[in-house]
């Protein structure tokens, strides 16, 4: 199927009305059963759109349904993207509002910092790596604009794969002297430990990710600008979260970075 | 328990042992059995396998995730003890169809002391101080009791249910790796199938040797020298028989691989 214009633009206002006014709504597929993926991210780029119109900066792209268990969990082999806006960043050891959002989650995470533009088709993990400035732990927080965090593919899709905060922070490290599949990760809530992980978890190597993203870009003409930064993909299971909370991510060799939702 | 009782329940698991046939939970006839009492029936089967020539060369940890703990709904990890006999080189093959029950993989970081370690009072930068090394390794752990319906007398009794375990190719000093954030990825047959980190036992592999060494100070027993230690499974149980390939990488450490047949 493919939605007409006018339907596209009201799903993209719908949906990001319901991330700006933090209200959860039924998911989109509920009244459109036939949409398939193109329209979901043509949903998607509206929003981005939307954004950019009123002068939010896009500063880079995150990647979903990272893991096998996720993948098969929603049928599909490959995983999703969406794309991070300015405000979605927060400084490390800030704080971020949980009255803006719906029913946030946190997932470890490795960021990738680019210094060269990265395009598909037949982007592989090396290229990934040669164009990878630095590397960094990232803990994303999710924020599905659907009720119970309740969707299938398309519908996550059309809503910018659940993005909505991030922070990074600790110890950069160069991807070229670093064993990309080992690192680490020990989630914290509040100084206990919640979740642990290895980078490996994401495709097996989190390069992998940025450079399916940069090959399924291909598809719609883009790539990946030098100066992205680029969520790789969740490490860890989701755990909520609520005001009061203090979050610490450890990442092997990385140093920490830790917020406070209030 | 009467010492009568200790002695029979040890030449049970014993038998179990030997003959690869897996025995009732001991806790279904003796439902008042403490975790002292298994420690003696443990202890009892180790001199068994003593008697027949077995040599101690260290020990494992168990029960140190917070998952495995919330099963046995206990609050602390148990002790085994490893003999030479249960050693396998790195990428050997081990037979698991003749030598186990239900085998399940563990992947675990290793140590080896330098020096002796006597609780109580041992702290992490004590079991630092007296390790020699850090080892990637494979634990093959398995159930004397039937289906693994264990309670945590049942597992304490049986040697921490420890079966054997494989050390890996490298040995790191505990001073350039940290432990607690270290990556552990496990595949199966060429696939990822978990991850984990060094926190995923107690916080920290070092809190789980110096909880050992606190815990056998107080019975006047010390971890020697030369010793091999078993921190504790990094991430869950996995089922394996015979033609599965097993590899553990462990980010600083190195890697350490098994064949089952």
């Amino acid at each position: 199927m493919s939605l007409s214009k006018e339907q596209i633009a009201a799903l993209a206002e719908h949906l990001e009305n319901a991330e700006l006014n933090a209200s959860a709504v039924k998911k989109i597929t509920d009244d459109y059963p036939d949409m398939d993926f193109r329209d979901a991210y043509n949903v998607q780029y509206e929003i981005r759109r939307r954004k950019e119109a009123r002068g939010t900066r896009i500063i880079g792209m995150k990647m979903g349904l990272t893991s096998r268990a996720k993948m098969e969990q929603m049928g599909v082999d490959t995983p999703i993207y969406g794309f991070l806006a300015d405000y979605f960043e927060r400084a490390e050891s800030g704080e971020i509002s949980v009255k803006d959002l719906i029913h946030p989650k946190v997932e470890a995470e490795i960021a990738f910092v680019t210094k060269s533009p990265l395009g598909g088709p037949g982007c592989n993990a090396a290229q990934v790596i040669a164009a990878t400035d630095f590397i960094m732990p990232a803990v994303e927080v999710i924020d599905s604009r659907y009720e119970n965090f309740r969707f299938d593919l398309v519908s996550v899709i059309a809503d910018n794969a659940s993005s909505s905060r991030f922070f990074t922070g600790g110890q950069v490290l160069a991807p070229m002297s670093t064993d990309m599949r080992t690192i680490g990760v020990v989630l914290e809530k509040n100084g206990q430990v919640m979740e642990v992980g290895a980078s490996a978890a994401v495709l097996g190597n989190p390069a992998t990710a940025i450079a399916m993203l940069a090959n399924q870009l291909a598809e719609r003409d883009e790539k990946i600008p030098a100066g992205s930064i680029i969520l790789s993909g969740a490490i860890t299971a989701a755990i909520p979260v609520e005001a009061g909370d203090n979050v610490t991510l450890r990442a092997h060799g990385m140093g920490s970075v830790s917020m406070r939702f209030v | 328990m009467k010492q009568e009782q200790i002695d029979q329940y040890s030449r049970a698991l014993f038998s179990a042992l030997r003959s690869q046939s897996a025995i009732d939970p001991l806790t279904q006839s003796e439902p008042d059995m403490t975790i002292e009492d298994a420690y003696e029936i443990s202890l009892g089967l180790m001199n068994l396998r003593i008697a027949e020539g077995e040599k101690v060369i260290g020990k494992k940890i168990g029960v140190t995730s917070k998952a495995v703990q919330n099963m046995l709904n206990v609050h602390q990890p148990d002790f085994g003890y490893l003999t030479d006999q249960m050693v396998y080189a790195n990428g050997e093959t081990l037979p698991v169809s003749t030598q186990m029950i239900a085998p399940r993989a563990e992947g675990e970081i290793a140590f080896v002391l330098k020096r002796d370690l006597a609780g109580p009072g041992i702290t992490n930068a004590a079991v630092i101080a007296a390790t020699e090394c850090v080892m990637p390794c494979f634990e093959i752990v398995d159930s004397r009791i039937r289906d693994w319906k264990i309670a945590i007398q049942d597992t304490v009794a049986d040697n921490a249910s420890c079966g054997f375990f494989v050390l890996g190719d490298r040995a790191v000093s505990p001073r350039l790796v940290d432990l607690s954030t270290c990556g552990m990825v496990v595949e199966k047959n060429g696939q990822i199938i978990s991850t984990g980190a060094g926190a995923a036992a107690l916080g920290s592999p070092l809190n789980c040797v110096a909880w050992l060494a606190n815990t056998l100070g107080r019975y006047g027993m010390t971890l020697k020298a030369g010793e091999v230690i078993l921190s504790g499974s990094l991430v869950p149980l996995e089922p394996v028989s015979a033609g599965d390939y097993m590899r553990v990488d462990i980010g600083g450490i190195g890697s350490a691989s098994v064949r089952f047949a």
